[in-house]
């Protein structure tokens, strides 16, 4: 069974008088374990779909189905549980509180779950641990590089178990290196069984999603299988190359 | 998520930001302060006059012998100008708006006690003058009927003059002479404070009417009844000018005054004075209400721009609480908390400021300031209202954008 099914998903803004059609009835089906790179130039509608996708936005029109589910009708309160309990969240630019610890900018989807304050810790520590960050707990957003801030979003992001991953250009404020770095933990979460919806302009960035599918105006202009790379290979031949 | 979760995400939200909570909160602890003190200020000079005209006695009128000043011309003659005991006793006969009117007669002498002397004003009075001007004993007793009548060489001494000639001594029972006749002092009178002219109305000798004239005034017999000043003490509730009408009637014919002439004394109604002193003062305190009224509103307005601003400037951490799983409600109760909290830290320590205030104005200007509870309430309740109304409006509204709305905000 596909974990994301749209169809027809269509999304208009208006701007003045002016209609802009940002998504003309966009259909596909991402199934379990998958790890999709969204592609396409700025204004072709990757984003309103990653919004869509994430129930950050409604859409004007169409169908879609996060896990058997019709999300497009639900309310307010029952999209923030979706969101809360299925989704996680990895933005271009962090989005990480500032003043505020990375262990309790991981728990914040565990806040609003409802889980008790010491499992919450524990839950978070453990996430923090597993993006390499185990030892940075206590740090601020500040006190931290890009790649690590990404890291506790990312952590952030798996904190309360979900079924998807949603990655914004998730490398789009960092180095190449670092970049490559984000992608491998990426790509170990997917091995892993995650599924992952990764919006990306860099086709350096998309090369290491096993699909890829292609927006302009609107539109899927492409949706075909990719070979990844592998991340974690680049990392050791460009460590032993330099 | 529960009520206990969302109220710790708020305070510690306020925990992270400090400066901007400090910032926040410094509008309402201005506006709360600014206000307690300027109405504390204003009734506490209303209330001086109050205690002016409590001191001095309620319902109070003085009559004095001689013409009016304000005429031009004396046309007094062949007139008797004396006010004597006779007049005071038919004016409480005959009017019956007076409760009481006490003749008095003063004069000012040196007094000797062991060891010290003072000069001082030496009353001639009965015991009436006392109801009329509220004064009671502190320690001691009251001449009674005997000294009153047998020219007793007994004295009341006021706190001033007894501070003078005894220290700290106790001046009940001692002796003090004036003009070489001894006198032995049987009461204290109670602090009366100055009088509104400034003078000090503690520093006094009271002896009974009689023993004054008899003993020390040396009235010739002819003059022996007359007055310095009659005190009128007018009844609870009735009205000063029908009483005070009534007094000059009665007098002017018991002295035969005719028709136009002027006449031979003065009627001074010294409530409707302070009546008047207190009218400017509350004057004073309505004007003072107003400064602090605009002082609130500018407060107000300073308490909702920053209010406004720390809260939309938050609209993307919103979006974000909302993209991790915050409800709408989640975010509404958490910007309530925050605002709720703000709101009473501030107008706690506006409250804890106002009153320093208060009192440092007080001492440092010496002026009479009086907290009224109703102007904390009015400072408290206003501003935190305007607080809490516009750290949860924005929120509100932002709460209420798709999640994507409020993350792309700028």
């Amino acid at each position: 069974m596909s974990l994301i099914r749209t169809a027809g998903l269509a999304k208009e803004y208006v701007m003045g008088t002016n209609v802009v059609h940002a998504l003309r009835g966009v259909s596909v089906d991402i199934g379990e374990g998958e790890f999709v790179a969204i592609m396409g130039a700025s204004g072709s509608g990757k984003s309103t779909f990653m919004n869509l996708l994430g129930c950050l936005d409604r859409p004007t029109s169409g169908e879609y189905f996060l896990a058997g589910e019709p999300v497009a009708t639900m309310s307010a309160d029952a999209l923030a549980a979706i969101r809360n309990r299925r989704i996680g969240f990895v933005f271009q630019q962090f989005n990480l509180l500032p003043r505020t610890s990375a262990l309790d900018n991981v728990e914040l989807p565990l806040l609003y779950a409802g889980v008790p304050a010491a499992e919450r810790r524990q839950r978070a520590a453990q996430r923090l641990a597993e993006v390499g960050l185990g030892g940075r707990a206590d740090h601020h957003p500040a006190q931290l590089s890009g790649g690590q801030q990404q890291r506790v979003a990312i952590a952030r992001a798996l904190a309360n178990n979900p079924s998807l991953i949603l990655a914004d250009e998730p490398t789009g404020a960092l180095d190449s290196r670092t970049s490559i770095e984000i992608m491998a933990l990426l790509q170990k979460l997917n091995r892993d069984g995650m599924t992952i919806v990764m919006v990306t302009h860099e086709h350096d960035v998309a090369a290491f999603a096993s699909r890829i599918v292609t927006f302009r105006d609107g539109h899927v202009i492409s949706d075909e299988a990719n070979q990844p790379n592998d991340a974690q290979a680049e990392l050791t031949r460009s460590g032993a190359s330099a | 998520m529960n009520l206990l979760a969302t109220i710790r995400i708020a305070l510690n939200a306020l925990r992270v930001n400090k400066l901007r909570s400090i910032l926040t909160m410094l509008g309402i602890i201005i506006g709360v302060a600014a206000v307690i003190t300027m109405i504390a200020v204003g009734a506490g000079a209303q209330q001086r006059v109050e205690e002016q005209i409590k001191n001095l006695g309620s319902n109070l009128m003085i009559i004095l012998p001689g013409s009016t000043t304000s005429s031009g011309v004396r046309l007094g003659a062949g007139a008797n100008q004396s006010l004597t005991d006779d007049d005071a006793a038919a004016i409480v006969r005959e009017i019956p708006e007076v409760q009481v009117a006490a003749p008095s007669n003063r004069r000012t002498e040196q007094v000797v006690a062991s060891g010290a002397n003072w000069s001082t004003s030496i009353y001639g009075v009965n015991p009436d003058y006392f109801e009329a001007r509220e004064w009671p004993l502190q320690s001691g007793r009251m001449f009674d009927q005997a000294e009153l009548s047998g020219n007793a060489k007994v004295a009341l001494i006021g706190q001033t003059a007894a501070k003078q000639l005894f220290g700290d001594l106790d001046p009940v029972d001692q002796t003090i002479r004036i003009r070489k006749v001894p006198f032995t002092i049987i009461g204290v009178l109670e602090r009366k404070g100055q009088s509104m002219m400034g003078q000090d109305q503690d520093d006094v000798v009271m002896l009974p009417l009689s023993t004054a004239r008899n003993r020390l005034f040396g009235n010739t017999q002819g003059k022996l009844r007359r007055v310095g000043t009659i005190q009128v003490k007018v009844r609870e509730g009735a009205s000063m000018q029908v009483a005070e009408e009534r007094i000059r009637e009665l007098l002017r014919q018991r002295q035969r005054t005719q028709p136009g002439q002027d006449d031979a004394f003065t009627v001074r109604n010294l409530t409707e004075l302070l009546q008047a002193q207190e009218e400017s003062s509350r004057i004073m305190t309505l004007l003072l209400a107003a400064v602090a009224s605009v002082s609130l509103l500018v407060g107000g307005i300073g308490i909702m721009n920053i209010m406004l601003v720390s809260v939309t400037e938050r609209t993307r951490e919103i979006g974000l609480r909302m993209a991790v799983g915050a409800r709408g409600s989640d975010i509404l109760t958490q910007f309530l908390v925050e605002a709720m909290t703000l709101s009473l830290i501030g107008g706690f320590a506006g409250i804890v400021l106002g009153v320093t205030g208060s009192w440092l104005v007080g001492e440092m200007t010496g002026w009479a300031t009086r907290m009224s509870p109703e102007s904390i309430v009015l400072a408290v309740g206003f501003s935190a209202g305007i607080g809490i109304f516009f750290g949860f409006y924005p929120a509100r509204k932002a709460a209420s954008l798709l999640p994507i709305q409020a993350l792309r905000y700028e």
